[in-house]
């Protein structure tokens, strides 16, 4: 009989091969999931993991695994924060969204003037809105003791009306001949995001998200504040008596995670989506989820997750018109990074022992 | 990473890229936005897809990537498919038309077929249907079928192709029956079987006893079957798997014969763009067999319909009408132009409530 045994101590070893024990796990299991679909398994795996990186085309594909993980590294970020305090927010796709509309729309409060100071000012709208979003559940939990989880998850769906009805009102395109959406910020040179270097994929979202990476190493290594998160994430009553303000905890973590969040949605209407529309948002708050998880909260680990998350989209992408894979058998792919790693996480803090059946 | 050096390897490959096309087989690239077992819109785009193997065997590749989200994520699988060497891209959702443009600029080799949108370029058509025509029948067979005299409307999206679906049900619906009033709910969405599925239970609730779609999925099919005495229409498909009831009729999108000549174009070396708008008459919208749930004679009235539709000898949109806030729209005997449908944004009289701002 095999019993699980809890470790005295995590086990460190563990939690860095698990993120790697689960993505081969994935590739096993993923692959067995193609070979039944009828496809060349080694071919499947190996398309959505190499062709990205080293196939013909990866001058393109390169830069855009940048485009592709910068919004989630961002938001990783900033939610990993909170979840190592046990600061749950969910809702980083509303943020996204509020951020997205904010900082569009201080953009288009200036059409058509042509100044340098618009963007660094929808930069700092993009960032409020999802300030403004976040500090709501932070404000009800401080002030009213409700459920951050689910707050925040609910405001998801508030945002997603608001960007329906902004797409269709506020910020419709005027020369639009009446269809929903604004107008094209690529094509407004003042508000436009644009790459630094042309073909890089380097755009200013993906500049943020390396600085909020630093950022977060050094807070969380090398700050006060940062000792007090870790600390009341894992021993709440020593935070306590470390004189840890938890109201302020909780501000400052919803508060910071909803920027960072605010600031991706801004990057990405700004950039490469270019407009708000009723579908703006893809689910990059919720994948970021995924994504600061599988980088073990760790800021070095979620630039790697958010890496590794990017190169599944695109690999899948390639893999559905190249092999003709459903994009269902991807997502349960992508799904399966996610099981796996939360399996094998058992294995740091736990030790699987074989037991003798002893009479009772 | 050197950019600079990635840089000029991206300029040499895009170059490689476009010079590739000069090879035996076209290939034709098709973006979806929901998943081909969709059963509606993007189910009949695939078999607009399917059908082009058929005509052209092993002369044509195809390829496709299914549920791509609109925004920077199509203009990647764009982009994608171009590089892989693809002739001609069919794009088949309106939030996939900037997109189109983008990545058609850095490809002037590569031809674009954008639906229903309206933006072109040299190498970018457009193309829609006119599935206002189909409404028409539906709405007049609602009309008369209706018992409650109210009719729940899904709309998708607040967008001109989805109000100018709803004006010409309603036109047609009123006019076969005076006393009929539309209920309509939004429901923000192509795809997504949940919540049509509510959608349809909440107009159900509210007393309609006919349900028309602007969503893509069988589920609200699925809750008029389980209410019992509603009919519906299949939509973009024929969702006869739900005929005779609750599915009386439907309306077919039929991209085959559009996409077959698009694609010789391309062989032929004749493709140009241009902006294609077709009914009933040219076969693009085809109107599903009227199933044994409607009476012999609203059948052959719907079917009159129809064939005036077809042969042009009726607009759906004819005078006098007027708009929902009371002023003059079109005079009697005058037909609403191109224009005006293509951006609708208005209700026409009679409608209640107001287009999502």
């Amino acid at each position: 009989m095999i019993v699980l045994e809890k470790r005295p101590q995590p086990s460190r070893a563990w939690s860095y091969a698990t993120p790697l024990v689960a993505v081969l796990a994935t590739m096993v299991f993923g692959g067995l999931l193609f070979a039944i679909l009828g496809k060349n398994p080694v071919q499947a795996i190996g398309t959505i993991f190499w062709e990205p990186l080293f196939g013909e085309f990866a001058f393109y594909y390169r830069p855009q695994l940048l485009v592709k993980g910068a919004p989630l590294v961002l938001i990783a970020i900033g939610l990993s924060l909170g979840f190592r305090a046990g600061i749950w927010n969910i809702g980083a796709e509303g943020q996204y969204i509020m951020g997205a509309i904010f900082g569009a729309g201080a953009g288009l409060a200036f059409y058509p003037l042509d100044a340098w100071y618009i963007f660094p000012i929808m930069v700092v709208a993009g960032a409020f809105g999802g300030w403004l979003w976040a500090t709501i559940p932070a404000l009800l939990k401080v002030r009213f003791g409700t459920n951050e989880i689910l707050v925040s998850l609910m405001l998801v769906y508030v945002a997603e009306q608001m960007l329906a009805s902004v797409s269709l009102g506020l910020l419709k395109n005027p020369e639009g001949f009446g269809f929903p959406g604004s107008r094209n910020l690529q094509s407004y040179e003042s508000a436009h995001n644009a790459e630094l270097i042309a073909g890089s994929g380097m755009h200013w979202g993906v500049v943020a998200a390396f600085i909020a990476v630093i950022f977060a190493y050094v807070l969380l290594n090398r700050h006060m504040l940062g000792f007090h998160i870790r600390l009341t994430g894992e021993a709440p009553r020593a935070a306590k008596f470390a004189g840890v303000n938890p109201a302020r905890l909780i501000l400052f973590c919803l508060g910071i995670s909803g920027a960072l969040a605010g600031l991706a949605g801004m990057f990405e209407v700004s950039g490469p989506s270019g407009q708000i529309s009723i579908d703006f948002n893809v689910g990059y708050g919720f994948t970021a989820i995924i994504v600061a998880f599988l980088g073990r909260l760790h800021p070095v680990g979620i630039l790697l997750a958010g890496g590794l998350m990017a190169l599944t989209y695109i690999g899948g992408e390639i893999a559905q018109s190249q092999l003709g894979l459903p994009a269902a058998a991807i997502q349960v792919f992508q799904g399966m990074l996610l099981f796996f790693l939360l399996a094998f996480d058992l294995l740091t803090n736990f030790r699987i022992r074989a037991a003798r059946s002893e009479v009772a | 990473m050197k950019f600079k050096s990635l840089l000029t390897t991206a300029a040499i490959a895009l170059g490689l890229a476009t010079g590739a096309v000069a090879q035996d087989k076209t290939k034709v690239g098709f973006v979806y936005v929901g998943p081909v077992g969709d059963g509606g819109w993007t189910y009949e785009h695939n078999k607009g897809r399917l059908a082009i193997e058929e005509e052209f065997g092993d002369k044509v590749e195809t390829v496709f990537v299914e549920s791509v989200p609109e925004g920077p994520d199509a203009e990647r699988v764009m982009t994608q498919m171009a590089l892989e060497g693809a002739d001609l891209i069919f794009t088949t959702s309106f939030g996939y038309m900037d997109p189109t443009i983008n990545v058609a600029k850095k490809f002037p080799n590569v031809k674009f077929e954008h639906a229903t949108g309206y933006k072109m370029a040299d190498n970018v058509s457009v193309y829609s249907a006119r599935f206002y025509e189909g409404r028409a029948v539906q709405g007049h067979i609602a009309g008369k079928m209706t018992e409650s005299n109210i009719i729940g409307y899904i709309g998708s999206y607040p967008i001109p192709e989805v109000i100018r679906g709803i004006n010409s049900a309603y036109i047609h619906a009123k006019k076969a029956n005076p006393d009929v009033q539309f209920k309509i709910v939004w429901a923000y969405t192509w795809f997504d079987p949940a919540k049509e599925a509510d959608a349809a239970s909440v107009l159900i609730e509210q007393g309609a006893d006919v349900i028309l779609q602007h969503t893509d999925s069988t589920a609200p099919q699925a809750a008029a079957q389980e209410a019992g005495n509603v009919i519906t229409f299949g939509q973009a498909s024929d969702m006869s798997e739900y005929a005779p009831k609750p599915r009386v009729s439907s309306i077919i999108d039929n991209w085959g014969p559009y996409y077959i000549a698009r694609t010789r174009a391309v062989m032929d070396g004749t493709w140009t763009s241009s902006n294609t708008w077709d009914g009933i008459g040219p076969g693009m919208v085809e109107i599903g067999e009227i199933s044994d749930a409607v009476p012999a004679d609203i059948k052959e009235e719907a079917l009159a319909l129809k064939a005036a539709l077809a042969d042009g000898s009726y607009h759906a949109f004819t005078g006098p009408l007027k708009k929902q806030d009371g002023s003059d729209w079109l005079a009697e005997g005058e037909v609403a132009d191109d224009g005006t449908l293509a951006g609708m944004n208005f209700y026409v009289e009679g409608l209640e409530g107001d287009i999502p701002q």
